[in-house]
């Protein structure tokens, strides 16, 4: 069954969003007026030159940031109307956030980097520890576990982060430029976490300015000035095999 | 999240930057046991002093002669018995004659050059506050037929007798042989003088082999009560001006000095050195504050990047506050224990000659400040940045 072929309730329903930056004259329109619903289980790149506010608007998908205007519903929750508490709770349960430069705790091993999440969230011991293990076996980092980051890769940094956002089971895993920062060989295998994540029915959206990358994904979103351009489904008939191959 | 897994995040965020953390409670520290030191040494500066003056006794007048070319400014022992004279001088209680020098003792082939050798009456022992532990003092008797027996200070003792007991023993001094009858018991060191480091003897017996007849070194008197120093001074000096006039240029030959006057001025000039101390210790705390205020604000800022990771994965604010919190409380009271520790240790050496004593109040005070800073300049900038957007935060440089 193909989760795109088969629309379920919107994961992400963005409606007319915007964000200024600084006032009066001096104010920077970094989104005017975004509106785009995601699926549940699809795959989204959104892509743009460096001033589109791509990253603008990846910050308020991941809470990271507010709007200055428009709604957002996360999985039907309106996110404008939470309070800082509450906000943090979405930001733990239902959203997997990876950055451009990895963003783990330094000096801290892998497992309790990814442990991370859960433990804001309340799970305890053991549990805690499984999960987190199974998560770092799931993009390949078992083997890791007690590494600290400045002792991995850029590329297992990167799969550690991947693993911190999905060890809580989000419903919408989002990446701000997750090759950035990466090698072509490390792009691969992130990529092939990620459509692994994908088959397995995850939500993902992703930005990037990589051409290779964006057409990995189902869906490719190009912003042009903070509006949406383009929107297209594509076909990609190496994504699978890509994913495979790994 | 639990408070106990917060405190897990704490203890971990402490552990993984050790030289931080170090650094962190080295300043602390330091801070610390400063202030601590510091006032004890001025503490027990000024309890030396009050020793010294309570060694000497309080109820006690000392009659020196002021006049050190001229002798001892004709104290004799005709002078010293004038004053005990119960109807001129009804509050005085014993007088005292004293002819002191400062000799070498030897005892079998140890010699031992002895700080004070003086010559006395038996009433010298009550009036000088000085007990024995062992054997007995001279009689009035030994002292009226100049039997030449000693008694010693725990110092004298111990040099010249070392594991034996010293009562009994012939000792030689200025070429006779004294006969050790007693042992004084141990004063409490004051420092700058070992109160310890003394013999006793007859005063007849003393000016027979030591220091000839002429004048006294000084004559002690006993008031018959505290409150009755006052009364005895001035009966002793109108009893003084009518032996020993003044002489032509005006000048008394002698000097009576009040152990309680002595006191007083000795203590109110322990008191400005304890004041100057606390001020110096004042500042040592304010530099040690600063620099815990500086390295807090350098560790917090330094990581407003990972209380953005933090937020972003999730943590509430009051999380990411408890944690940073719970981390400077431990810095503050680790570095400000090990301070204590390091003042209490420090304490147990003699610095410049003075046996600190610490003041507890002090000991809290420095603590309290230290932690107070660690907690105030800790927690300030971590529940600012903890209120920062994720975003922000992370923008953060």
């Amino acid at each position: 069954m193909d989760p795109a072929s088969t629309p379920r309730r919107p994961v992400l329903d963005v409606r007319a969003l915007t964000k200024v930056y600084g006032e009066g004259a001096a104010a920077v329109h970094a989104l005017r007026g975004v509106s785009l619903t995601v699926q549940a289980g699809d795959y989204v790149a959104i892509m743009g030159s460096s001033g589109s506010g791509k990253s603008t608007l990846m910050h308020i998908l991941g809470c990271l940031d507010v709007p200055t205007g428009g709604r957002y519903l996360l999985d039907g929750v309106d996110v404008g109307q939470l309070a800082d508490r509450q906000l943090a709770l979405v930001r733990n349960r239902l959203i997997g956030f990876v950055f451009q430069a990895f963003n783990l705790i330094p000096r801290t091993s892998a497992v309790a980097n990814v442990e991370l999440p859960l433990a804001y969230g309340g799970v305890r011991g053991p549990a805690r520890r499984r999960r987190a293990l199974a998560a770092l076996d799931a993009v390949g980092l078992a083997d890791r576990a007690d590494h600290h980051p400045n002792q991995l890769s850029g590329g297992q940094q990167q799969r550690v982060a991947v693993a911190r956002a999905l060890v809580t089971e989000p419903a919408l895993v989002l990446a701000d430029e997750p090759t950035g920062n990466l090698d072509s060989r490390s792009t691969d295998d992130i990529l092939a976490v990620f459509d692994l994540l994908n088959a397995a029915g995850r939500t993902i959206v992703l930005i990037t300015h990589e051409p290779e990358v964006g057409a990995q994904a189902r869906r490719l979103i190009r912003l042009r000035d903070g509006q949406v351009h383009s929107d297209e489904r594509q076909d990609q008939p190496g994504r699978h095999t890509a994913g495979v191959g790994r | 999240m639990s408070l106990t897994e917060t405190i897990r995040f704490a203890l971990r965020g402490v552990a993984a930057n050790k030289l931080r953390s170090a650094l962190t409670m080295l300043g602390i520290l330091i801070g610390v046991a400063a202030v601590i030191l510091l006032v004890a040494v001025g503490n027990g500066s000024a309890q030396a002093i009050t020793n010294r003056i309570e060694a000497l006794g309080t109820n006690t007048l000392t009659i020196t002669g002021a006049n050190r070319t001229a002798g001892s400014g004709g104290l004799t022992v005709e002078v010293a018995d004038a004053l005990a004279d119960p109807v001129l001088a009804p509050d005085v209680r014993s007088v005292s004659p004293l002819a002191s020098v400062s000799t070498t003792l030897t005892y079998e082939g140890t010699d031992h050059e002895v700080g004070q050798f003086v010559g006395t009456r038996p009433s010298w022992f009550a009036a000088a506050n000085s007990p024995l532990t062992d054997g007995a003092a001279f009689t009035a008797d030994d002292e009226a037929q100049a039997r030449r027996v000693l008694v010693v200070g725990r110092t004298v003792a111990d040099e010249l007798f070392p594991g034996t007991d010293p009562v009994g023993k012939q000792v030689r001094a200025g070429g006779a042989l004294f006969t050790v009858v007693g042992v004084l018991a141990a004063k409490g060191s004051t420092g700058f003088q070992d109160a310890n480091d003394i013999a006793v003897a007859p005063l007849s017996a003393v000016r027979e082999v030591l220091t000839g007849y002429g004048a006294l070194s000084s004559i002690l008197v006993e008031a018959a009560a505290p409150d009755r120093v006052d009364a005895a001074q001035a009966q002793v000096s109108a009893i003084l001006a009518r032996r020993l006039p003044a002489t032509g240029s005006g000048s008394a030959a002698y000097r009576i000095q009040n152990a309680a006057q002595l006191l007083q001025t000795q203590t109110e000039t322990a008191d400005t050195f304890t004041v100057l101390l606390g001020a110096v210790a004042a500042i040592s705390l304010l530099v040690g504050g600063i620099g815990i205020t500086n390295i807090m604000l350098v560790t917090v800022t330094e990581r407003t990047r990972e209380i953005g990771i933090r937020k972003a994965l999730g943590a509430r604010r009051r999380a990411v506050l408890t944690q940073f919190l719970i981390e400077a409380t431990l810095l503050s009271l680790l570095g400000g224990a090990l301070g204590v520790v390091t003042a209490v240790v420090g304490s147990q050496f003699t610095i410049v000659g003075i046996r600190p004593v610490i003041v507890p109040s002090s000991v809290v005070l420095a603590l309290g400040v230290s932690v107070v800073i660690g907690l105030f300049f800790g927690g300030l900038p971590a529940a600012r940045a903890a209120r920062l957007r994720p975003i922000d935060a992370l923008r953060y440089e």
